[in-house]
C-alpha cells in the first residue's frame, strides 16, 4: 500500500508541475483567443520555433535557455504585431475570418512545422542547463529540477501578466477589447492599436514557452501538434480569456495527464486533452470560471 | 443543366479519361492518377461543408482515416468486395460526422474546427493503441494482381476512385442548386440572419457535415488497398488536412468547380514535385499556396477568372 500511496503522490506533484508549463503555454492563446476573438491555431508553430532558438543559441553560445527566451521578447513581439497586422488587412476588416482567417493559421501552423523539418530534420533537439536532471527529494515526494524551473518560471509569466493586465492602462484596454469596442475609442485608444499590443505580447509568450518547453522534453517540429489540443483545451476549460482559469485548468489538466501516463501508459496521454476539449464543448462550453 | 445530365455527362468524361489512361499503358499513370482523384474527392467533400456553409474542418485525415481503418478491421474478418467497403466506410464518417456537429455545432463555428483538429488526434491514438488493426505498426493488406474483366488491380482501384469522383461531383453540384444549398448559403453569410428567418440551421449544418464526412470515409476506404501496408501516421497524414482545405480555397468555394480545379492543379503539380524535388518541400509549396491565396485571392482561381472576365467586359 505504501508504494501505491508513493505513486499516487508522485503522480499528483508530477501532473501540478506539468500543469504550470501547460498554463504557460496557454496563455498566449488565452490572450489571443480568450480576449481578442483570434483564433490562433498556429500558436504551437510559434512554441516550436521558441524552442529552436533556445537550442540554437544554447548549443553555440551556451546561454541559460530561459534567459534566451527573455532576450527573444522583443523579436517574438514584433512578429506577432506584424501577423496581426496582415491578420487585420486581409480578414478581420474584411470580416472574413471565420473561414479564410482559420485556413491563413493553419497555413502558417503547416509552413512553420515543414521549414523546420527541413532544416533541422526531425532528429529530437535538446538544450543543456544546470538543473536539468538533478531533482529535490522531501520524503518520499520527489521534485525533478527540469519540471520545477519551468513551472515556477511560467507562474512568474503569469504574475506578471495578471498584473499588467489589472494595473496599466494598455493592459486594462486590452481587457477593455473584448468587452465594448465603442467605450474604448471613446477613452482614446484604437482598438486596432490595442489589439495589435496583445496580439504581440500573446505571441512573446510563446518565445518563453518554447524555451520550457524544451527543457521539459527534447523538441523536434510536429511536437507542437500535440500541443493544438492541450492549448484549446485548457483555454475553453478555464473559461475563455480568464487567467486564473487558465492556471486551474492547466493544472487539472495536468494531473489527469499524469494520472493517466502512470496508470495507462504514455501513449494514452494525448487522447486526454482532447477528450477533456470534447466533454468541456459538449456539456459546459462557458469552462469552469466562464463568464 | 439537370442533375441527370450532368451525371450522364461526367460519366462519360470519367469513361474518356480511363480508356486514356489506358491508352498509355503505364501503371505510373493509374498510381499517380489514383492519388489526385482521391483528392479531387476529399477537397470536394470538405468544400461541401466548408465552402457551402463556412464551417472549417481541419480533420478531414481523421474522416478519410476512420474509413481506410474500417477496410482493415472488415478484412481481418472476411475480404468483402471494394465497393461494399466504401460505402460500409461512408456509413461509418458519416456517422462519426453526425456525432461530432451534434456536439460541437451549437456553439461558435471556432469550436467547432478545433474540436475537428481533436478529433484526428484522439482517433490516431485509438488506433495507435489498438493492437487489432496493428497498433502503432500499421496492418498489411495484400491484394490480389489481377482483377477479372478489368485486368491490373490497381487500374480496378483507379475506376472506383473515378467513380467516387462522379458521386462527390454530382452531390456537390446537386446541393449548390437545390433548398438545401441555398439554405447553407444563408448559413455562410449570417447565420443569426438564417436562424432569425426560420431556417434551420443546427439541421442543415449536420446535413452539410454528414454527407462530407461520409464522402471522406469513402475516400479512405480503398486506401489499404492502394498502399497495401496502412500505418496510423500515413492513414492521418497531415498532407491529407492540408490538401483538403488549400485545394478548394486555391480553387474557389463558391461552386464544384473550385475544388476539381485546385485538386487537379495542385495534385499533379505535388505529384510531380514529388518525384523531382523531395515531399517535404511539396508540403512546403501546398502550404505557402494557401496562405498566399487567402490573402490575395480570397476567391480562389474562380474568383481571378471571374474578375478578369468581367473586367474585360466593361
Amino acid at each position: 500500500m505504501g508504494l501505491s500511496f508513493d505513486l499516487l503522490i508522485n503522480a499528483v506533484i508530477a501532473g501540478i508541475l506539468l500543469g504550470g508549463f501547460y498554463a504557460a503555454v496557454t496563455i498566449g492563446v488565452s490572450i489571443s483567443f480568450g480576449i481578442l476573438d483570434i483564433v490562433n491555431i498556429a500558436h504551437p508553430a510559434f512554441i516550436i520555433l521558441g524552442s529552436y532558438i533556445a537550442y540554437i543559441v544554447n548549443t553555440r553560445v551556451g546561454i541559460d535557455p530561459i534567459v534566451i527566451s527573455i532576450l527573444m521578447l522583443p523579436v517574438f513581439y514584433f512578429l506577432g504585431a506584424g501577423i496581426y497586422q496582415v491578420y487585420y488587412e486581409s480578414f478581420e476588416r474584411r470580416g472574413q475570418e471565420a473561414l479564410r482567417g482559420l485556413s491563413f493559421f493553419f497555413g502558417l501552423l503547416f509552413v512553420t512545422e515543414v521549414m523546420l523539418i527541413l532544416v533541422f530534420g526531425v532528429d529530437y533537439r535538446y538544450v543543456e542547463a544546470p538543473y536539468i536532471g538533478p531533482s529535490w527529494r522531501l520524503g518520499v515526494m520527489d521534485f525533478p529540477l527540469r519540471m520545477l524551473v519551468p513551472c515556477v518560471a511560467a507562474l512568474a509569466l503569469f504574475g506578471a501578466l495578471e498584473l499588467f493586465l489589472s494595473y496599466t492602462f494598455v493592459g486594462r484596454a486590452i481587457s477593455a477589447v473584448a468587452q465594448d469596442q465603442l467605450a474604448l475609442r471613446l477613452m482614446g485608444a484604437s482598438p486596432i492599436r490595442i489589439k495589435r499590443i496583445a496580439f504581440g505580447i500573446s505571441i512573446a509568450t510563446a518565445a518563453v514557452a518554447g524555451a520550457l518547453l524544451i527543457i521539459i522534453q527534447p523538441v523536434e517540429p510536429s511536437v507542437g501538434r500535440e500541443y493544438i489540443g492541450r492549448v484549446f483545451a485548457i483555454c475553453v476549460l478555464g473559461g475563455l480569456g480568464s487567467l486564473p482559469g487558465t492556471v486551474i485548468a492547466a493544472m487539472l489538466l495536468g494531473i489527469i495527464e499524469s494520472f493517466t501516463a502512470t496508470f495507462y501508459g504514455p501513449s494514452w496521454a494525448p487522447a486526454v486533452a482532447f477528450g477533456v476539449l470534447l466533454l468541456t464543448l459538449a456539456f459546459r462550453p462557458a469552462g469552469l470560471l466562464g463568464r | 443543366m439537370r442533375t441527370r445530365v450532368f451525371l450522364l455527362i461526367s460519366i462519360a468524361v470519367a469513361v474518356v479519361v480511363f480508356f486514356g489512361a489506358r491508352m498509355v499503358n503505364n501503371d505510373y499513370v493509374f498510381f499517380a492518377g489514383y492519388t489526385v482523384l482521391q483528392f479531387i474527392v476529399l477537397a470536394t467533400a470538405w468544400n461541401i461543408l466548408g465552402g457551402y456553409t463556412g464551417y472549417v474542418n481541419f480533420g478531414s485525415a481523421a474522416f478519410f482515416a476512420l474509413g481506410a481503418y474500417a477496410t482493415v478491421f472488415l478484412h481481418k474478418f472476411y475480404p468483402l468486395p471494394i465497393p461494399l467497403l466504401i460505402v460500409i466506410g461512408g456509413v461509418v464518417s458519416g456517422i462519426v460526422g453526425f456525432g461530432m456537429g451534434y456536439l460541437t455545432l451549437r456553439l461558435r463555428g471556432a469550436f467547432f474546427a478545433i474540436a475537428t483538429l481533436a478529433l484526428a488526434v484522439v482517433l490516431q491514438t485509438l488506433v495507435v493503441n489498438w493492437d487489432y488493426v496493428g497498433g502503432s505498426r500499421g496492418a498489411y493488406i495484400i491484394r490480389p494482381n489481377e482483377i477479372a474483366v478489368i485486368g491490373p488491380y490497381v487500374q480496378y482501384l483507379f475506376l472506383l476512385m473515378l467513380a467516387l469522383v462522379v458521386i462527390a461531383l454530382t452531390v456537390a453540384r446537386g446541393i449548390e442548386r437545390s433548398q438545401l444549398g441555398y439554405g447553407f448559403a444563408t448559413i455562410r453569410d449570417d447565420e443569426l440572419a438564417a436562424e432569425a428567418s426560420g431556417v434551420p440551421t443546427l439541421r442543415l449544418k449536420l446535413v452539410a457535415t454528414t454527407i462530407s464526412g461520409a464522402l471522406m470515409g469513402m475516400a479512405g476506404a480503398p486506401f489499404p488497398y492502394y498502399i497495401g501496408y496502412l500505418q496510423p501516421s500515413s492513414a492521418f497524414g497531415l498532407e491529407y488536412a492540408v490538401n483538403s482545405i488549400a485545394m478548394p480555397m486555391i480553387g474557389g468555394t463558391t461552386s464544384w468547380v473550385g475544388p476539381l480545379i485546385g485538386a487537379v492543379l495542385l495534385g499533379s503539380l505535388q505529384q510531380i514535385a514529388t518525384v523531382t524535388i523531395s515531399s517535404a518541400v511539396n508540403l512546403l509549396i501546398v502550404g505557402l499556396l494557401l496562405v498566399a491565396f487567402v490573402i490575395i485571392a480570397p476567391n480562389g482561381i474562380i474568383g481571378l477568372v471571374q474578375g478578369w472576365t468581367r473586367g474585360r467586359a466593361k
